[in-house]
């Protein structure tokens, strides 16, 4: 029988990042911890430039902390090396960010199926059924062959969600994912990367500025300066 | 393309997405791979009609001296007691005797030596041929028809008359076609060659032509026993002409009749050393020429691959992002360059076979070290090989800075904006 997973998607403790250098420099996050629950919702809200966005690249691996402990699935990551930190990113975490990033000379299902050819877990047939699968659970059934460059802004960052959700990952870090769609997309959007991550037992971990959304989140953890406050 | 990698997927569409820079590199690409093998293959004809020329009329081996030590060696006195006992060798200082004194018995030591497929003697000296319009200074060249046969290409350089002819004619001669314009000599004609006590006539069997503007002015064959007689050398030959299988082994073959055989044999790469160094050069600055072609490859290949790693920075950042390594990067950006390379490195053989084929027919007279009417190319795979190693070369060492440049992009530093 397998171990029963952890039940925090990832952690960190006491994360210090500075950035910029001489005068400029500045000290973005102050010691920062933080637990994200499989099939929770957990907005970080704050005023711009407080760190929020810092603290989800910390945590999302993209970036090194200059101090503190990170752990993904109850692996410590600050310390470990590149290769370990890619593969970690492969396996275990998603992204959706305020701009969809999409590879715009694929479609939407080579889009998707990016991270799954990387990942190399599944045959190319299944790949291609998981892929089809997630955009027609975002809606995008239809306009699986269609080139990433002729969808709507709307239709790009739910291939985006998509995406996030191919590999399957234990935490999805959305930074503003709705920051550049309309009203109606907005909702769809969060709708989506929310409930599906809730059904599957995914935290999901999302940067925003819009209340009304972290308010629907199932935690909202506020920051300022570098901190979370009370 | 089901099975292909992912980082070569991607490669293919970044490539896709630069249409026209692609088609600039794959342009450049194509011209230099295919002007380096048109210009190994004109520079390399030239060279290799020069050598068949020349082996075809003097051959691989010539021995026209026979070496004798002055100095062999020296020994010290060992009388007394006290004297030293050393000896000094000077096997460099020797005296040249010119001409074989016992030829046959030569040829028969030079035919034992494995890369020999032909031996010939000749008698050489020089005399006026005239006739009733003109008188030249003549060569004779005094030969058994079939031993110099073998080690030459007499057969194939008759423009008119027959060797034939010449073989049935005991007083034949065989006259260059220099010579024969010159004195307006046709098969058939007589000649006049003066011998110490008057002069012979001979008749014309056939005119020859090696296109060694050289020989065919002077150079007249007679029979050897015809020649022994007019030249007043009744035995001895003045040298012996070798012909080998393998042309390139002359050197170390020339190096061994002579310690054998104390006779100084000269190899047609010493011989022929001022014009090889001729062709050398040529090859040289030729080749300069063509790397700067394959330069320009390279600089256009490092331009259209540092705008898209420029350009993609975003997309970079968002393949990290999703687990692609650095080595994956770096492998999108190499695949791009390997898939222009194989792309034009094809176009450019086959603009390479096409341009060589449309070369060789090109007419072009020259006289003078070789005979030829049309261009010469040299047909080698070894000058498409060249010339795909050479782009090859270029082209990844072009793509290797936009490819670490790429692979060293911070994820977060570019989707955080701050990248460059």
């Amino acid at each position: 029988m397998p171990p029963a997973p952890d039940p925090l998607a990832l952690r960190c403790e006491n994360l210090h990042r500075y950035l910029g250098g001489g005068e400029g420099r500045v000290h973005v996050l102050r010691g920062v911890s933080f637990a994200a629950r499989r099939g929770e919702v957990c907005a970080i809200v704050g005023p711009s430039g407080c760190g929020k966005s810092t603290l989800l690249y910390q945590l999302g691996l993209l970036d090194r902390p200059d101090d503190g402990q990170i752990w993904i699935n109850g692996e410590q990551m600050s310390g470990a090396d590149d290769g370990l930190r890619t593969a970690a990113r492969s396996r275990h975490v998603g992204f959706v960010f305020q701009f969809h990033f999409l590879l715009l000379e694929f479609t939407a299902l080579e889009n998707v199926m990016l991270p799954m050819r990387k990942l190399g877990r599944l045959a190319p047939a299944a790949m291609e059924a998981r892929a089809t699968e997630l955009l027609t659970a975002v809606g995008l059934g239809d306009k699986v062959r269609r080139a990433a460059a002729h969808l709507s802004g709307g239709e790009q960052q739910r291939v985006a969600v998509a995406r996030a959700l191919a590999n399957e990952p234990s935490a999805i870090l959305a930074d503003e994912p709705t920051g550049n769609l309309d009203a109606k997309n907005s909702d769809l959007v969060f709708e989506l990367l929310t409930s599906l991550a809730r059904r599957n037992g995914q935290a999901v971990v999302m940067v925003t500025h819009n209340p009304e959304m972290a308010a629907r989140c199932d935690a909202v953890r506020p920051m300022r300066d570098g901190q979370f406050i009370p | 393309m089901a099975a292909a990698s992912p980082n070569l997927r991607i490669a293919l569409r970044f490539l896709t997405s630069r249409k026209r820079a692609m088609a600039m590199s794959l342009t450049c690409i194509t011209l230099g791979v295919g002007l380096f093998v048109i210009t190994r293959a004109t520079t390399s004809g030239f060279e290799g009609l020069f050598i068949r020329t020349m082996l075809g009329t003097n051959g691989a081996i010539r021995i026209e001296e026979k070496t004798q030590d002055v100095v062999g060696v020296m020994q010290a006195d060992t009388g007394g007691p006290q004297s030293s006992n050393f000896k000094i060798s000077n096997l460099e200082d020797r005296k040249f005797i010119h001409g074989i004194e016992e030829p046959e018995l030569l040829m028969a030591a030079v035919r034992h030596f494995q890369n020999v497929t032909g031996v010939a003697a000749v008698l050489t000296g020089s005399r006026r041929v005239r006739n009733s319009f003109n008188e030249e200074n003549g060569q004779v060249f005094g030969v058994e028809l079939d031993d110099f046969l073998q080690v030459s290409d007499l057969g194939s350089q008759i423009v008119a008359g027959s060797l034939q002819s010449f073989r049935e004619t005991p007083m034949g001669l065989l006259v260059g076609q220099v010579m024969a314009n010159r004195l307006k000599l046709s098969p058939g004609d007589t000649v006049l060659i003066d011998a110490d006590d008057g002069a012979v006539r001979f008749r014309v069997s056939a005119i020859y032509e090696t296109g060694v503007n050289e020989i065919d002015r002077q150079r007249v064959y007679l029979h050897l026993a015809e020649a022994r007689s007019l030249l007043r050398r009744p035995t001895g030959a003045s040298l012996l002409q070798i012909n080998l299988r393998d042309k390139d082994r002359a050197p170390a073959d020339a190096f061994f009749i002579s310690r054998t055989l104390g006779y100084s044999a000269i190899s047609w790469q010493q011989r022929e050393r001022s014009w090889l160094e001729v062709f050398r050069a040529l090859k040289l600055s030729t080749l300069l020429t063509v790397m700067l072609f394959s330069l320009i490859a390279g600089i256009a290949m490092f331009n259209t691959l540092a705008m898209i790693a420029m350009e993609k920075t975003r997309e970079i950042a968002i393949l990290r992002s999703m687990g692609y390594t650095r080595r994956d990067i770096a492998a999108i950006f190499l695949w791009q360059a390997s898939l222009v390379l194989a792309v034009g490195s094809g176009l450019g053989c086959l603009l390479g076979v096409g341009g060589t084929w449309a070369i060789a027919t090109l007419p072009v007279r020259i006289r003078g070290i070789f005979a030829t009417d049309t261009f010469i190319v040299a047909w080698s795979g070894w000058h498409y090989v060249e010339a795909v190693v050479m782009a090859a070369i270029m082209v990844m060492l072009a793509s290797l800075l936009p490819a670490r440049r790429a692979a060293r992009l911070e994820p977060g530093d570019v989707i955080r904006g701050s990248a460059q």
